[in-house]
């Protein structure tokens, strides 16, 4: 388009191959164009934000800045071994009636001299609510995951009702299912595994029936051919292909349960979510650091346990991308 | 399935030698699915005795929560009639729904004093100091107001109950009232959401929406200074009861969250990610120093960095924004550094080859075949994050999470609660969507 004929061109080019360089030369120009253009409304849209964050913020960036500073250097535990005594209940050197420094009153006495630290028992709690909202939205998951799959169900109706059910199951807020529980059952563990567990459907169901419409549909045609029924054929033909797939999202679920049933216990689900928040809220350096060392711990071996649990079922493969449901 | 089809010893025997192992399965293989089952059941009836179902479920506020649930698709007006001085005087809280003497169809002054209350139909009250009628289903039933208690007659139906010194009639979802000696507490439902447009103090309240309409196209300026239209904005913005302006911009606040802490977790990953590379960076140490880096900040809980940003800064964006970043710079990192170590050495060979700088080497070596998988991931991100925001948000990070929080703790705004949860759902699946056609357009319809 910008070519002209004739023009003494720098290149040294001649005729056709003029032409193609020009086209070339424009082409680029245009793409830089572009790309310059997506940048600059990017950057506008990214400095409104921030403008808009900074304002809407109670305490401001940069006038809160330094005292981030100050925060943490008043949030030092009076002496390391501080933080292994919170973490273990025991008694602590420098308590003066405060609860601040009253580690021991809240020992979960099983017997008569054994006794959890309140802690473990919190994260325990945690821990459960993630392992159970984890089973049942699995089981969930896995009942409705086949009526959603192309290759199996053929009513279009009934596959389009079951996708949107698991969709809003997915995008509803959690908090405001363990919220409304929480009114009705009032506050604790029960709330949090039925929000948890809700999300926890929708979010998997998805992952699931996708591994379902990507089975090999050969021994279902086989077993048609013999004359089996609908439940047959899913049990003998799609399910021995699907379940090692199935068991590893699972895995994975349980590990974002983990830290989704940590923040729904912050909320009012109990746990140790709701001990962290209170701590840290009250200032209480020495509690609050023995739960982030709990909460690392807990996080990172169950990672690593789920990991390495999935790659034995299933070799080496990267399931990064089912984060996205999440 | 009519025949079984048989086989004879020497091909049975045969079949055994030739197959063993589909004949011979090992006890884990047999019963392993049972097993596993078994342990999950044993371990969840555990946890049931653990968590209290039971008691749990059976001191529930199940009367509450059906109103609850009503509350979210319906709204009641809640007037109480005194009896003053041989009056009847009704009277609002200050959630009233109706501005101060409004003409309301369902609660009509009689002509011999009291007021007359419908319930639908033929259903009503009739309020008078002395006696309160209650028309239910055709047949009318009095009940004696005396100076210190309410009387119902004998023969009344389960409806109506007396419950020491007051009477109770429950007219379905209709409603209920409360007959003391003193008043009559009403509770009025009605379908949908009261007053959602406009409050009582503004000039359309009560207007149908074609009349509104007319108004703001073409209608004489309720308010001289400006037009109907911008007067008309104003008043749904600000709505009292409604809160618009508050609950959009609480919801941009949740958005601005998970779109800027996943743009500059984004930004940051991307350049340690080359570090961490161990095709890129060929020093062992500093990549596993990277790696760990990102183990710490992904294995730090999302709420972990909300709380501790929030004593900070102080509820608002920015703790969100930072709760994210944190998290995600980690996360990001890792998948980052996989896709690069994927990455086919080939082409960077190529361009060190012509004695290109190791920056131009990255830029056209590598960026191409890692960008599209680079940005799909970090619109994934985007997309989830957009979710847990709001949770990030209820933690203390403030936006539209924080906001849901505040009015499900009144147990009295379900209403609110209801329209937050709309306006999130609409929001998740229109991100679902652009970033679904965003990723589709990058790497292909393969991705799902």
């Amino acid at each position: 388009m910008a070519h002209v004929a004739g023009a003494d061109h720098p290149s040294g080019l001649t005729g056709s191959s003029r032409t193609i360089l020009d086209h070339y030369q424009s082409q680029v120009r245009t793409r830089r164009i572009y790309t310059l253009v997506s940048i600059a409304v990017f950057l506008i849209v990214l400095g409104a934000s921030l403008d808009f964050a900074n304002s809407a913020n109670s305490g401001k960036f940069f006038e809160r800045l330094p005292y981030l500073f100050d925060f943490m250097k008043s949030f030092v535990p009076d002496s390391p071994l501080e933080i292994f005594r919170a973490m273990f209940d025991l008694p602590s050197p420098y308590a003066d009636g405060s609860i601040k420094y009253d580690y021991t009153s809240d020992r979960i006495w099983i017997t008569d001299s054994f006794y959890i630290p309140n802690f473990f028992y919190q994260l325990a709690i945690t821990i459960n609510i993630a392992i159970v909202s984890t089973i049942l939205g699995a089981s969930g998951a896995f009942v409705l995951c086949f009526f959603a799959a192309s290759n199996l169900v053929g009513s279009r109706a009934v596959r389009w009702f079951v996708r949107r059910i698991m969709e809003i199951m997915r995008a509803f807020p959690e908090i405001v299912i363990a919220g409304l529980l929480a009114a009705i059952l009032s506050i604790g563990p029960i709330s949090a595994i039925i929000a948890v567990w809700i999300h926890t459907v929708g979010a998997l169901g998805k992952l699931f029936f996708e591994v379902v419409e990507n089975a090999d549909m050969k021994p279902d045609e086989g077993l048609r051919a013999a004359g089996a029924s609908w439940v047959e054929r899913v049990r003998f033909a799609i399910l021995p292909q699907v379940l090692p797939n199935f068991v590893s999202y699972t895995l994975l679920r349980t590990e974002i349960n983990v830290r989704a049933s940590t923040i729904i216990g912050a909320v009012g689900g109990g746990g140790i979510g709701e001990v962290f928040s209170l701590s840290i809220g009250r200032d209480h350096a020495a509690k609050t650091y023995a739960i982030i060392i709990l909460l690392l711990i807990t996080v990172i071996c169950v990672d690593q346990f789920s990991a390495w649990l999935r790659r034995r079922l299933i070799g080496h493969q990267s399931f990064e991308f089912g984060r996205g449901a999440a | 399935m009519s025949s079984v089809p048989t086989i004879n010893a020497a091909e049975r025997d045969r079949l055994l030698a030739t197959y063993p192992q589909v004949f011979h399965r090992s006890f884990m293989q047999r019963w392993g699915l049972a097993v596993s089952a078994a342990v999950v059941v044993v371990y969840l009836a555990f946890c049931f005795a653990f968590f209290n179902v039971i008691p749990t479920f059976v001191n529930g506020n199940w009367d509450r929560a059906s109103i609850y649930l009503q509350d979210w698709y319906s709204w009641r007006a809640q007037p109480r009639l005194r009896f003053q001085n041989g009056e009847v005087v009704p009277q609002w809280t200050s959630r009233g729904q109706y501005p101060q003497g409004a003409n309301i169809p369902w609660m009509q002054p009689m002509p011999g004093g009291g007021y007359t209350v419908s319930f639908g139909g033929s259903d009503r009250l009739d309020v008078t100091p002395a006696r309160v009628d209650i028309h239910l289903d055709g047949r009318s039933y009095p009940v004696e107001i005396t100076s210190d208690q309410a009387v119902l007659p004998p023969g009344a139906p389960a409806a109506m109950e007396q419950d020491g010194n007051k009477v109770m009639v429950y007219f379905g979802f209709e409603g209920q009232a409360e007959i003391r000696s003193s008043q009559v507490y009403i509770q009025r439902r009605f379908l949908g959401w009261a007053n959602f447009f406009f409050d009582t103090q503004s000039p359309f309240w009560g207007r149908s929406l074609p009349e509104v309409a007319g108004l703001m196209l073409s209608g004489e300026r309720l308010d001289p200074n400006r037009s109907n239209a911008s007067l008309a904005l104003d008043n749904f913005l600000n709505n009292a009861s409604w809160q618009h302006a508050d609950i959009l911009s609480k919801l941009m606040q949740t958005l601005v969250m998970a779109f800027v802490g996943t743009l500059f977790a984004t930004l940051i990953a991307f350049p340690l990610a080359f570090v961490a590379a161990r095709n890129i960076t060929r020093s062992r140490p500093v990549n596993w120093g990277m790696k760990r880096v990102f183990d710490f900040l992904r294995s730090i809980d999302m709420l972990i960095w909300a709380l501790f940003f929030t004593r900070a800064f102080g509820p608002g964006p920015i703790p969100g924004i930072a709760a994210i970043f944190f998290t995600d710079t980690g996360a990001l990192g890792k998948v980052y550094s996989e896709a690069l170590e994927n990455a086919d050495d080939k082409q960077r060979e190529g361009v060190k080859s012509v004695g290109a700088s190791p920056v131009i080497v990255q830029r056209y070596g590598t960026v191409p075949q890692v960008l599209p998988v680079f940005v799909s991931q970090s619109l994934y991100f985007w997309e989830s994050n957009t979710r847990s925001a709001t949770v990030i948000g209820a933690v203390g990070a403030g936006g539209i999470g924080l906001k849901l929080l505040e009015s499900m703790k009144t147990n009295a705004d379900w209403d609110k609660v209801a329209y937050m949860v709309l306006l999130i759902l609409l929001v998740v699946f229109v991100f679902d969507n652009v970033s679904n056609a965003l990723r589709s357009r990058l790497i292909g319809r393969k991705s799902h």
